[in-house]
């Protein structure tokens, strides 16, 4: 297993195949409290950089954007019935959906752990 | 956000923000704190709760002094200065000559002076207007070296009236002169029993040089918590309170903005100083109905699913017409629905009416519902 970020301050976690998504501590601490969010359908195909899903606290609303080509094969429940898990646990109960990689190059892009903290340091 | 925070305008109590952990960003040319580390929802339940301090210095204060000023003002705007008594407060409009909201206000008939409070962000053309219509008739007189703190809450007046006695006995929409002991200082303010938040509280108007002091008094009561403009928006929504620039603007009437209750009768067809401001022409027709009448208003809208509605979002009418937008909208953190304000034509304005507002392409049936959204708390002896 290893964690990838996105620019845009998602994170993937992949495990053979399939990624888990979620947004990151930096990206939950920049919005707020999260009252909403609003998930991808299951069996859906999105294309990197789409957006996939949504995430609102009461100040702002953020897209949730794919970070690899994949279909959606499993969508956060319990995040959606208590969207604050988001806060609590970004990395952990939080995450917003699985997806099949089409393409598992797609995410050699993508920045590691040490990379990511660097690059969300600079981006307050 | 490119503004650079070097390049804007600080209040005087901006170090005690940083200090206290806030989160700054640019607002009205200012550099002013949108949350602390407790956050926005914190924030908000506490003021609901308890009470909360507010740093809105960026407002604009000025004084109209001589003795035409309160029917130089009434030329202004559609309401009622001339007969408001000494030591009350209102609620005004600045119109233009087509009728449009310039910006909305509050003034206090002080005896010497009418003293007046205006939006942050419309200070600068507010006061040149002012200045260039009554100029001649009253003195104008910026205050640009007053901070003005608010303290809202239910538990407001607990908390300042420890630091200044009396205060418990003003009622809403009243002000005066009051002595707050800050520490070993002893603090002369001007405050007011208001706020826009819908609770009760007060607002404070105090000299730069003494407004940390003032502010740092006021923390130290176990009440009191600091508030940023996050949960101010999101308290003034709750209670139904326009915000300039989103919910009301140059292109909106006080009628058209459901907010024609803020005009007394004498200023209104019939009443004894009827007419008289900018726009009177087509504002008395709008409130008299039939061929001039208002052909949308500001309404309130809830949500019946549980997805926040956004300003700018499409509203439709359920034949998929579009008929307005959202103005202002969040999920009320009190409430715990989304709450919403827009504009809809006149025959979709009554209460119970069903529209849609469009989110990332989807209907979200909303109702049209009655303001406040969440009960005010106001002090009315």
């Amino acid at each position: 297993m290893s964690i990838k970020y996105t620019p845009d301050h998602e994170w993937i976690n992949i495990d053979g195949n399939i990624g888990t998504v979620g947004i990151t501590a930096h990206a939950q601490d920049a919005l707020g409290d999260v009252v909403f969010v609003d998930l991808p359908e299951v069996g859906k195909t999105y294309a990197q950089k789409d957006a996939a899903a949504v995430v609102e606290s009461v100040k702002a609303a953020a897209d949730v954007y794919m970070p690899a080509n994949g279909e959606v094969v499993e969508v956060n429940e319990a995040l959606r019935a208590d969207p604050s898990l988001a806060n609590s646990d970004p990395l952990g109960a939080g995450w917003f959906f699985k997806v099949k990689l089409a393409n598992p190059a797609d995410l050699d892009a993508l920045m590691d752990e040490t990379s990511y903290t660097s690059y969300a340091a600079d981006a307050h | 956000m490119t503004t650079a925070l070097e390049s804007l305008l600080k209040t005087p109590l901006n170090d005690l923000h940083v200090s206290l952990g806030a989160r700054m960003v640019p607002f009205a040319g200012y550099s002013m704190p949108v949350q602390y580390p407790a956050g926005l929802m914190f924030e908000h339940k506490h003021t609901r709760t308890a009470a909360g301090l507010f740093d809105v210095s960026h407002m604009g204060q000025l004084r109209l002094v001589g003795p035409d000023a309160g029917a130089a003002l009434e030329s202004l705007i559609p309401v009622d200065v001339i007969d408001l008594p000494v030591g009350k407060q209102r609620y005004g409009l600045l119109l233009n000559d087509e009728g449009g909201i310039i910006d909305d206000l509050m003034f206090v008939n002080r005896g010497s002076d009418i003293f007046v409070i205006v939006n942050g962000a419309c200070k600068a053309g507010d006061i040149a207007h002012i200045q260039a219509k009554i100029g001649t008739r009253c003195k104008v007189i910026p205050m640009p070296e007053r901070a003005l703190l608010a303290l809202q809450g239910p538990l407001a007046v607990t908390a300042l009236s420890r630091l200044a006695p009396g205060v418990e006995k003003l009622v809403f929409m009243t002000g005066g002169n009051f002595t707050i002991q800050a520490g070993n200082q002893r603090i002369d303010v001007f405050l007011t029993r208001s706020g826009y938040t819908g609770e009760d509280g007060f607002e404070i108007s105090v000299l730069d040089s003494q407004a940390q002091a003032l502010a740092q008094a006021l923390l130290a009561q176990p009440e009191v918590k600091p508030i940023g403009l996050g949960a101010r928006n999101s308290l003034r929504l709750e209670a139904g309170l326009p915000l300039y620039g989103n919910d009301i603007d140059t292109t909106t009437t006080p009628v058209e903005a459901s907010l024609q209750w803020a005009m007394q009768k004498v200023r209104r067809a019939g009443g004894a100083r009827a007419g008289g401001f900018p726009g009177a022409a087509k504002i008395l027709a709008q409130l008299e109905g039939g061929t001039g009448a208002a052909a949308r208003k500001r309404v309130g809208l809830l949500a019946l699913e549980r997805i926040p509605v956004r300003e700018h979002i499409e509203l439709q009418d359920l034949n998929g017409q579009h008929i307005g937008e959202v103005t202002s909208g969040l999920l009320g953190p009190t409430i715990d629905q989304p709450i919403a304000m827009g504009y809809v034509p006149t025959a979709l304005a009554a209460l119970g009416t069903r529209i849609n507002a469009i989110v990332r392409g989807k209907p979200v049936p909303m109702e049209v519902v009655a303001m406040p959204f969440v009960p005010t708390n106001y002090f009315r002896g």
